[in-house]
């Protein structure tokens, strides 16, 4: 059974390399086809001083999006540590139980 | 041979088995027409009720066709997966399977061809269905047609077959099949779209269509190898 | 928790303090201006979003293949990490995005994988929370999946044509914007690795009280 779901997984294994292959060497002028985005950037390129009237509008997103970061792991670790708490103190208490039963 | 112990049956070679488990469900569906009659009543319905919504005036809606058609088969398959499996725990005979000297991955496999073979059946019906109702000019390629529904069918199907053996014993497998499936079958699903309706744009791309044929075939190959992988590890109890 | 923990979660605590002032003397960007500067949080949260389902499709592959409990634990953690910063991560970019896009979402492969990623990270839990007895070995068949999706969410900017910055951004980061960066990422990497270890105690605190409940009942 070993021998032939080798032998199964081999040959699938060749075809996907054969089929990644043919992906790449067909796919390019493809993707070139298709509608064009707007260019991405692909660097980042810092200034000197920003004038401040541009920075206003994007302050409320800004800010939003450390509030939700910041918030969401804060809100995460206090879940976390309830639940860790409640079942601590259930492990404890049945814990407890158990002695009183063993001494019982 | 030790004394005392019983000679251990040869295990059946691989795709004999493919071939067994595929002949005993085509065989059982072709008496009863179940799966494949509720499956092809439900994807034509699903049809009929979105070219009511969408149909004004009797104008499709631009480039809508390819969509309606893999929600339809994605709607229709995810029943077809969870009767099918419903079947075999009703009928006991998924624990005679996985008890028989088999290779696991050739059940698997056997099951994939069978579903696939359900869904091909019903895609026979559905694309001249949606071509009709949606103006959607589909046949023009008939054979990058074919290439594009089977390699998205079989992507459909392997992970489907995959889950829904996994949830068999499951309680609310019902619920849990779609939430488990739909995510990962996402991609495979904006590829068959994307190549079906690249096939029907009236300046034909080949390029194009070719790239998302591709993407589906390597799609196929990976999902295909990660659930003989996991298969055999998943139905072990 | 192990010795280490308080230390490293001071630490941390102090990193995210400091990340602020770090950030906000960082430069403006030339064509975005000051909205960049989500760019120090969104990124450091994607590459944990993209960590967590790895160290869950890895743990889980490795339960299959040993069965041991340890490794669906941290399995289940890492899965769990992967639906948190993954919301972040699609929190904070759409956020970006509206200033420096004009549009908060493109149906892109980049996105649109990283939606995928995230909702099969909620299908592994909904499959912990309903799925009763052997839900550990499905789930864990649902990981490898998720896992697989991964690299797929990295390349594919690279590969598709997409608005979304390809991955030539970070090397090619003047020293005055990579040095936050960086501070972040450790921040955050450090974030990963104590939430991680909360979470595994979480399971471990679980498995002992199922076997507590087992023990009464005998």
């Amino acid at each position: 059974m070993l021998r032939s779901m080798s032998k199964c997984l081999t040959f699938v294994r060749c075809a996907l390399v054969v089929a990644a292959a043919l992906l790449v060497l067909t796919g390019g002028p493809a993707v070139a086809a298709q509608d064009q985005p707007p260019q991405p950037q692909d660097e980042f390129v810092p200034v000197g001083n920003s004038p401040a009237p541009e920075q206003i509008p994007a302050a409320p997103l800004l800010i939003g999006a450390y509030i939700v970061v910041l918030g969401g792991l804060f809100f995460y670790v206090l879940s976390l540590s309830r639940r860790l708490g409640a079942v601590q103190q259930d492990v404890q208490r049945l814990e407890g139980e158990l002695k009183r039963r063993g001494r019982a | 041979m030790t004394p005392g112990t019983a000679a251990r049956p040869p295990a059946t070679p691989f795709w004999r088995t493919v071939w067994t488990v595929l002949r005993k469900d085509l065989t059982v569906e072709m008496r009863s027409g179940e799966i494949a009659y509720t499956t092809l009543f439900f994807a034509a319905s699903c049809v009929l009720i979105f070219a009511f919504a969408l149909v004004k005036e009797g104008k499709a809606p631009e480039g809508g066709a390819a969509g309606i058609l893999w929600i339809a088969i994605l709607f229709a398959g995810t029943l077809a997966l969870g009767r099918a499996f419903e079947r075999e725990r009703q009928a006991e005979t998924l624990r005679a399977l996985l008890l028989a000297p088999v290779p696991r991955p050739a059940i698997y496999v056997g099951k994939l061809l069978g579903i696939v073979a359900l869904l091909v059946a019903a895609e026979a019906v559905l694309l001249p269905l949606v071509d009709f109702l949606f103006t959607a000019r589909l046949f023009v390629h008939p054979f990058w047609l074919a290439g594009i529904v089977v390699t998205c069918t079989v992507g459909l199907a392997s992970v489907g077959t995959l889950f829904a053996a996994m949830l068999v014993r499951t309680r609310s497998r019902d619920m849990l099949l779609p939430v488990l499936l739909y995510p990962i079958v996402v991609p495979v699903i904006i590829a068959g779209v994307q190549g079906t309706a690249a096939l029907a744009q009236p300046a034909f791309d080949e390029a194009l269509v070719r790239f998302w044929l591709l993407l589906l075939v390597t799609f196929d190959i990976v999902f295909v190898v990660l659930a003989l992988w996991t298969f055999e590890a998943v139905m072990s109890d | 928790m192990p010795k280490w923990f308080t230390p490293a979660a001071i630490l941390c605590g102090l990193m995210f303090i400091i990340s602020p002032v770090l950030i906000a003397r960082a430069p403006d960007e030339a064509a975005m201006g000051m909205v960049y500067k989500i760019y120090y949080y969104h990124m450091p949260s994607a590459w944990m979003f993209l960590l967590a389902p790895l160290v869950c499709g890895v743990s889980s592959a490795l339960f299959l293949a040993r069965g041991r409990g340890e490794d669906d634990r941290r399995a289940w953690a890492a899965a769990e990490l992967t639906v948190l910063f993954g919301a972040l991560t699609l929190i904070t970019g759409p956020l970006w995005a509206r200033r420096a896009w004009g549009t908060w979402w493109v149906w892109d492969a980049r996105l649109t994988s990283s939606l995928v990623g995230w909702m099969i990270g909620w299908a592994y839990l909904i499959l912990r929370r309903y799925g009763g007895p052997g839900s550990d070995k499905l789930a864990a068949g649902v990981a490898l999946f998720g896992a697989v999706n991964v690299p797929f969410i990295f390349i594919s900017v690279n590969y598709w044509r997409t608005i979304h910055p390809p991955t030539t951004i970070v090397p090619r980061l003047p020293v005055d914007m990579g040095v936050p960066l960086w501070f972040c990422v450790f921040a955050f990497l450090l974030l990963f690795i104590l939430l991680m270890t909360m979470r595994l105690r979480l399971e471990v605190a679980r498995t002992r009280l199922d076997a507590l409940y087992v023990a009464l009942d005998e």
